[in-house]
């Protein structure tokens, strides 16, 4: 049997030249769903990556009770001074403690794809805020000082928003900041930030409120110790959460809709393109009904015929899969998009498009082949060798 | 008209082929009706904000709540009939997923600038009658099911009450309507009282949010705006003005560049699905050339055959993609109802006329080869065929 199916396959395929049109409908509806799926993916997955790969298990962010979003959030002064004296924090060098008391403005700038205003987060942030955060560093310019109106820049930020290179001026309420650095933190969620000294912010916002404290405790597990301490205290009325726990609360909302938006316009590509495989194999084998009948006659099959006429969809599609994640992976892959996250600023991350995603582009293909083939293969089979042979 | 039997039989000449076809164009016109209605939203292109209204934010950010100070110097301003304030409240009713935005305003001051909206009398008395009263569209209060009288719960994510509790409770007394069809873009909204708003709050007291102006001659609206932003030019609150519209716009591009991939997606799936119908309809054509044949033998003229292929190509789009965006209107509704927090999309006029030319465009796309063909056939060949 397996003779006899790759000799009709050998076949079909030398015919293939001349069924270019019809065959080119399955490859390029394949292609284009497979293409569609794993793009809308590689968007949903690059965002993840981008808010997952923020903070560290063993760092937990504090913010005002039920306020959800750092922006939403007010702390006090003094507040700030009793969560950061909070026991299983790790003391530097000096004894004082890995923390940092913080404040999130919103800036609008416009951004380079459209031009429209994007809210882009400014963060002051506290002396230790870069021994609490390693993560983060310059590939620019150089540290802001405190007490001038100096701010550094994510590379993220940089790349999606205009006004932001080494030395350029950004007029915020009646003040003037100098971009004196660039900075890189992995991809996370704070290369789409600017960040200037915490007291610089406050005094040219007027405001005297902080938003948030983020701390780094002497090791994952002191977690417990201080979100209790912290949350007991009776002069305190805080959310604390480890920063993984943090971010991945706010993606969650925007990666449930890309998803599903991945979902729903890939399964509808998908039956578009299974019915589109039906009418061409359907058509395939109408035009090859006396070959076909011809074959039985001399003693091919039933199963090698069905076989055969598999393993033509089945290859069509592969090669449609092979063209949708090629063109995916050329025009998505690192593509850098923004859009607003959950915290009413702009978040930036990249399109990835990961081995996975393109193995499941592949895998969805070949489903879509194996049904646009099965069913016109059962019927070429159970064509009625003599009726067949002589229709013509 | 006449033909509409012929055409019909013809297209169910091949039952299956057609049913395939008919099924590809339903699935990528239920996919272009979705995302047409979504990239609209994004585009703001169904936003019907012809108001004359200007809003003046922050320069820095419309975040940056503007002090209520500046209320009398915006009333100065010639051509400005009437200047409303409005705080974000950010409440959460019950639970996140029911979002909907909330305002502080004063009331007098919001109906002299919201004429779109209409409230009545009797409920406007009310409002100002009591300071826990608010007002909400139409469309929010038949989302959750609210009666006038209804006590509303909000757990403020930005604002505590002096006591550090983030519950506030208000008494719906009003439910506004469009005052002229569709005119109301504040219908998803809920209004409350700025007076009793700013003296429950915590802090930011004396923050008015931004401001609405109200124009009396809608043509002034950028000289309006240019002498706005020059009066508080270096001042410690420099403002930016722009029409409602823009602002409505500029919020939506937020959302950034996400639109141009959903853009991308419309085009290869209209792609692919020209190649689908295409390839149908040059089949439909080359079988049928001894038929076509006859058609002419008996008269028919090749203007008349060539009418009759495109008209059959025309049929099968419209019926595969009225299908579709008849399917997509359903699929809106139901992805509306699903928990994961997609706003209401409608598919308004403009995609709906999208969608008609896509028909007619893919009609002669696909038609117009295997028509040309059948238009220039020459009867004796086509007979000879036989």
């Amino acid at each position: 049997m397996f003779k006899q199916t790759a000799a009709i396959t050998a076949m079909n395929l030398r015919g293939l030249t001349q069924r270019l049109g019809p065959s080119s409908v399955i490859v390029i509806g394949i292609a284009v769903t497979v293409a569609v799926l794993v793009s809308v993916q590689a968007m949903a997955l690059g965002f993840q990556k981008t808010l997952s790969h923020t903070g560290r298990p063993d760092r937990a962010i504090v913010l005002r009770g039920g306020s959800e979003a750092e922006l939403n959030s007010t702390i006090s002064r003094e507040n700030t001074l009793t969560i950061m004296d909070g026991p299983g924090i790790r003391k530097d060098a000096d004894g004082k403690p890995l923390a940092s008391a913080e404040a999130v403005a919103i800036v609008a700038l416009p951004q380079k794809s459209n031009d429209a205003p994007a809210n882009v987060t400014m963060r002051g942030v506290g002396a230790k805020a870069f021994a609490l955060r390693p993560e983060i560093h310059l590939v620019a310019g150089r540290m802001f000082q405190p007490a001038l109106r100096e701010i550094i820049v994510g590379t993220s930020a940089q790349a999606q928003f205009k006004g932001l290179e080494l030395g350029s001026h950004i007029g915020i309420r009646d003040s003037d900041w100098t971009v004196v650095g660039v900075f890189d933190s992995n991809g996370d969620a704070h290369q789409s930030e600017l960040i200037g000294d915490v007291e610089t912010v406050l005094s040219a916002f007027r405001h005297n409120l902080f938003h948030s404290v983020t701390v780094m405790l002497e090791s994952p597990e002191a977690f417990d110790h201080f979100k209790d301490a912290l949350t007991t205290d009776p002069t305190l009325t805080v959310d604390v959460e480890r920063e993984p726990d943090y971010y991945a609360k706010q993606s969650k909302q925007l990666s449930t809709v890309l998803n599903f938006v991945a979902y729903f316009v890939g399964g509808i590509a998908a039956i578009g393109a299974i019915v589109g495989a039906l009418n061409t194999m359907y058509t395939s084998v109408a035009a090859r009904a006396l070959e076909i009948a011809t074959l039985r006659a001399i003693g091919f099959g039933a199963g090698s015929v069905i076989a055969s006429v598999m393993l033509e969809a089945l290859l069509l599609a592969l090669i449609g899969a092979a063209l949708g994640a090629t063109a995916s992976w050329i025009f998505f892959n690192g593509n850098t998009v923004n859009t607003l996250g959950s915290n009413f600023s702009q978040i930036v991350f990249q399109l990835t498009v990961s081995p996975v995603l393109l193995i499941w582009g592949v895998v969805w293909a070949c489903f879509i082949g194996l049904i646009g083939g099965l069913f016109p293969a059962i019927r070429a089979a159970r064509l009625p060798v003599a009726a067949a042979l002589r229709a013509t | 008209m006449k033909y509409f039997p012929l055409l019909w039989a013809t297209l169910w000449r091949r039952k299956a082929r057609t049913v395939f076809t008919l099924l590809s164009l339903t699935a990528a016109f239920l996919l272009l009706g979705t995302l047409q209605a979504a990239n609209a939203m994004f585009s703001g292109g169904s936003l019907n904000l012809s108001a004359p209204i200007l809003i003046v934010q922050a320069r820095v950010s419309f975040t940056q709540p503007l002090p209520l100070r500046l209320l009398p110097q915006l009333e100065a301003i010639p051509g400005v009939s009437s200047v409303s304030h409005s705080q974000f409240f950010g409440g959460v009713y019950k639970d996140v997923k029911n979002f909907f935005p909330q305002f502080a305003v004063n009331p007098e001051r919001w109906r002299k600038t919201s004429l779109e909206c209409h409230l009545s009398d009797e409920q406007f008395q009310a409002w100002t009658a009591s300071r826990t009263a608010a007002v909400a569209g139409r469309q929010l209060a038949e989302r959750f099911g609210w009666k006038i009288g209804d006590r509303i719960p909000l757990t403020s994510q930005i604002w505590p009450l002096k006591d550090g509790s983030r519950a506030w409770t208000f008494d719906l007394v009003g439910i506004f309507d469009d005052s002229s069809k569709d005119s109301c873009v504040r219908q998803g909204n809920m209004y409350i009282r700025y007076d009793y708003f700013d003296e429950g709050r915590q802090f930011g007291q004396g923050g008015a949010g931004i401001y609405l102006l109200r124009l009396s001659d809608p043509n002034r609206a950028e000289a309006v705006s240019r002498q706005v932003d020059a009066l508080f030019e270096n001042s410690p609150d420099e403002t930016k003005t722009q029409t409602e519209k823009d602002f409505t716009l500029n919020f939506v591009r937020q959302l950034g560049n996400l639109n141009l991939i959903l853009s991308g997606i419309t085009v290869a799936v209209f792609f692919s699905i020209l190649l689908v119908t295409g390839n149908t309809m040059s089949q439909a054509v080359r079988e049928r050339i001894p038929e076509l044949a006859v058609l002419k033998t008996i008269g028919f003229s090749d203007g008349g055959v060539l009418a009759l292929v495109l008209a059959e190509a025309l049929l099968l789009c419209v019926l595969g993609g009225l299908a579709g965006m008849l399917l997509s209107v359903a699929a809106l509704d139901i992805i509306a109802k699903l928990p994961i927090g997609i706003p209401p999309i409608d598919a308004d006029l403009r995609v709906w006329l999208f969608a008609a030319a896509s028909m007619l465009g893919l009609a002669l796309l696909v038609g117009i080869l295997p028509a040309l063909r059948a238009k220039n056939l020459s009867i004796i060949e086509a007979l000879a065929v036989r």
